[in-house]
């Protein structure tokens, strides 16, 4: 019992981690690009590689901590604009080329050993050298903090069943959230002959946000997760990080709702359409690539906030884990790049920790898990793409056309 | 400027057409009374083959031209060329087309269509994943709320995008698109796919619509409205150019008739004489179509013989004129 506890407790550290966040924030880009406007970037990790070190070397050099972000984010749209001028014009496959191949040249010139004064070569910036600017900015004070501050070992001295039934409730939450989803989905499709009954419209919208977070306490109520309040990887860093990601999914849902966002869907499915409608697509085009290169940035500063600036990090393995969140929670969705990240990452630790707590160490070292892990998160994406290629969130009557 | 001469009502009379192409002569190249589109040398090379040829063409305001030939002319070629989705070979040489009386030679396909000029595509190029409104919606030009910095702001294009919703419903009414409106694209049949194109087209209120076969797989029904639009189009003062297969189409709906052959404008014409003509029969059927070749006649030496110094003259005039043209170009270059 107690091991299975310990699981789901490093799987819930994991998905609140303010790395988890920084991930939500670059895929919230990638959604745009690939999502939305249909570009295949595979440079997001050089874009949050690009904000990280933009961000670190001017915190590094005594620069305020306003105009670092501005640093991490100008160095972005300048890649953007580099990696976009010579290949949006062409068809979209140059474009995923001539970015998965500056990610890696941003990472190698950042790994120089001609550059380690500015760059750390390949140790990296050690994140005390940066990191204070940012944590004495936190107005939490000192000491730990509980979420959720009243928890399972205030009821009946945490007996078990109590901590059982806040993982129930989570669990029944979870499932009528689902029903009161789809009832929304149907109600949506003009296609749709029943009659309208209460739970269809507002009301309905109303009862899954209350549902979540009915749900969000019990899951916190059962497994209360403990940091220091300020402090380098406590809750003032984790609180920054996950409202820049409410943040950015409500500027990416204010854009794609406008007809600017309507532009970028019909440069997905129809340049030459869209150019017979008079639109230039360059610059629509443009327009998409910095702005979800600017998220990407924005994620990098946040991802290296509780670790080090270490370019091997922020490498392709980055991209892919972005594409795979995205397929996961759904491309074109407005919350699903955030639902598809935190269910990658705590799935992957849940895959570890379990393996590394039920296989005998003869049969697979701590080390292997977490290479298993990646492996079964491989194959779930694989069965992923072929049983629900729209992902959790996504809506399948799109896929029905062939574009 | 042009606001005046477009939606004269009288070209919505027969007769008046009539009468406005009844001083043009009939020949490839002639000059129009009040053209709204005039093209100059423009000339597309795909490697050793010479695509399309026009050396100079006018087309009438106000009216219907059908652009025809057989498989292979140029007409489709013609088209993205003048629409910038093609650039001409000659460009730099003497190419030069204008819109309305605005150049439009060095001009990218967004800003022809922005001048008035909108084009439909011979394999329709429906914005599949995005509902019926959603295309409509993309045809209308200008909407402040495609601006990136405004489009935050809702209330900043609220009431624009409710107006062009509106006029939206208007066209999608008039081609019985209405109940559609909220299925995704994608899932029309190909006859409405065309029909939603040419909508769309018309959200921007276009000058010139330029249709590319839009008749092309669409059932005879449907064809009898989809004309009905074309001229309803035309009635209010469009002018339409358009691109077509089937001969009766053409015989019934366009004024004045343009024939391409091997890239070349081979004819003009009202539609009812232009058929007679000997270019337009020799570039459909061949030169040589009403030979009997069960005739023994052909079979004898002479015949032959007569056939064959016939070709011989055909290729050498080619060549002489290809020649000429070549030395014309090394002048130049």
């Amino acid at each position: 019992m107690d091991t299975i506890l310990d699981i789901l407790s490093a799987v819930i550290r994991e998905a609140i981690s303010p790395g988890t966040a920084a991930v939500a924030i670059a895929v919230i880009g990638l959604n745009l690009h690939f999502g939305y406007t249909g570009l295949l970037n595979f440079g997001q990790s050089g874009f949050m590689l690009l904000g990280a070190y933009g961000f670190a070397i001017s915190l590094v050099h005594d620069v305020p901590l306003p105009l670092a972000v501005l640093v991490g984010l100008g160095l972005a749209f300048v890649f953007a604009l580099v990696l976009g001028i010579p290949t949006l014009q062409l068809r979209g496959d140059y474009l995923a080329i001539v970015t998965i191949s500056a990610a890696e040249i941003i990472r190698f010139v950042g790994r120089l050993s001609n550059l380690k004064d500015l760059t750390g070569g390949a140790q990296g910036i050690q994140g005390r050298t940066y990191q204070p600017a940012f944590v004495d900015l936190s107005f939490f004070g000192d000491g730990a903090w509980t979420l959720a501050p009243f928890n399972y070992t205030d009821v009946a001295d945490g007996a078990g069943w109590v901590r059982a039934l806040g993982g129930l409730v989570f669990a029944a939450c979870i499932v009528a959230t689902v029903l009161v989803g789809r009832r929304l989905k149907r109600a949506a499709d003009p296609t749709r002959t029943a009659p309208r009954t209460g739970l269809d419209g507002t009301l309905g919208k109303v009862a899954a946000v209350v549902l979540v977070l009915i749900g969000l306490y019990a899951l916190f109520f059962a497994m209360p997760v403990t940091y220091g309040r300020s402090g380098v990887n406590g809750w003032w860093v984790r609180a920054v990080a996950w409202t820049l990601v409410a943040l950015s999914t409500l500027v990416v849902y204010l854009l794609v709702r406008s007809p600017w966002g309507r532009l970028l869907r019909g440069v997905r499915e129809d340049e030459d359409a869209m150019r017979s409608l008079g639109r230039n697509v360059f610059a629509v085009k443009m327009q998409s690539l910095v702005i979800g290169g600017l998220f990407g940035a924005l994620g990098g500063m946040v991802y290296v906030l509780a670790s080090t600036v270490q370019p091997d990090a922020l490498g392709r393995q980055i991209t892919f884990f972005s594409y795979t969140a995205l397929l996961l929670g759904g491309a074109a969705t407005i919350l699903g790049p955030v639902l598809g990240t935190v269910l990658f990452f705590s799935a992957r630790i849940l895959i570890r920790e379990s393996a590394r707590a039920y296989v005998p160490d003869s049969i697979m070292s701590a080390q292997q898990t977490e290479q298993f892990s990646f492996i079964v998160v491989g194959v779930a994406l694989v069965l992923l793409v072929i049983f629900r290629p729209q992902g959790i969130l996504g809506n399948k009557r799109e896929l029905r056309f062939n574009v | 400027m042009s606001e005046t001469t477009i939606g004269t009502p009288s070209l919505a009379d027969p007769a008046a057409r009539r009468a406005l192409m009844a001083g043009v002569t009939p020949e490839p190249g002639a000059a129009k009374q009040d053209p709204i589109l005039k093209v100059d040398k423009i000339e597309r090379r795909f490697g050793g083959i010479t695509a399309v040829d026009v050396e100079h063409l006018e087309v009438q305001r106000g009216i219907i031209t059908a652009l025809i030939g057989p498989n292979g002319a140029g007409k489709t070629t013609f088209f993205n060329l003048i629409t910038g989705f093609d650039k001409p070979s000659s460009a730099g040489s003497g190419a030069a087309w204008e819109f309305d009386g605005r150049s439009l030679s060095k001009t990218s396909a967004s800003s022809v269509a922005k001048a008035g000029m909108v084009r439909t595509f011979q394999l329709t190029k429906s914005l599949n994943r995005m509902t019926v409104m959603d295309n409509m919606m993309l045809g209308a030009q200008d909407q402040s709320g495609e601006n990136l910095l405004k489009s935050v702001f809702k209330p900043l294009w609220r009431g624009q995008e409710k107006d062009v919703e509106e006029k939206a419903k208007e066209l999608l009414a008039r081609f019985k698109l209405l109940e559609k409106k909220d299925d995704y694209a994608g899932s029309l049949s190909g006859g409405q796919r065309k029909l939603l194109e040419m909508a769309r087209a018309l959200m921007s209120d276009p000058k010139m619509i330029m249709l590319d076969e839009p008749m092309a797989g669409v059932n005879p029904a449907l064809t009898q409205s989809l004309l009905g639009h074309i001229q309803a189009l035309r009635d209010e003062g469009m002018t339409v150019l358009f691109v077509e297969h089937d001969m009766h189409v053409v015989r019934h709906i366009s004024d004045w008739v343009v024939v391409m052959a091997e890239g070349r404008v081979v004819a003009e014409g009202p539609a009812d004489t232009v058929m007679s003509n000997q270019a337009v029969i020799d570039a459909y059927l061949g030169a040589h179509h009403d030979t009997d070749l069960g005739d023994d006649e052909v079979l004898t030496e002479g015949a032959l013989e007569q056939i064959e110094a016939e070709v011989r003259a055909d290729e050498a005039a080619h060549e002489a004129v290809d020649e000429a043209k070549h030395d014309q170009q090394g002048d130049k270059s």
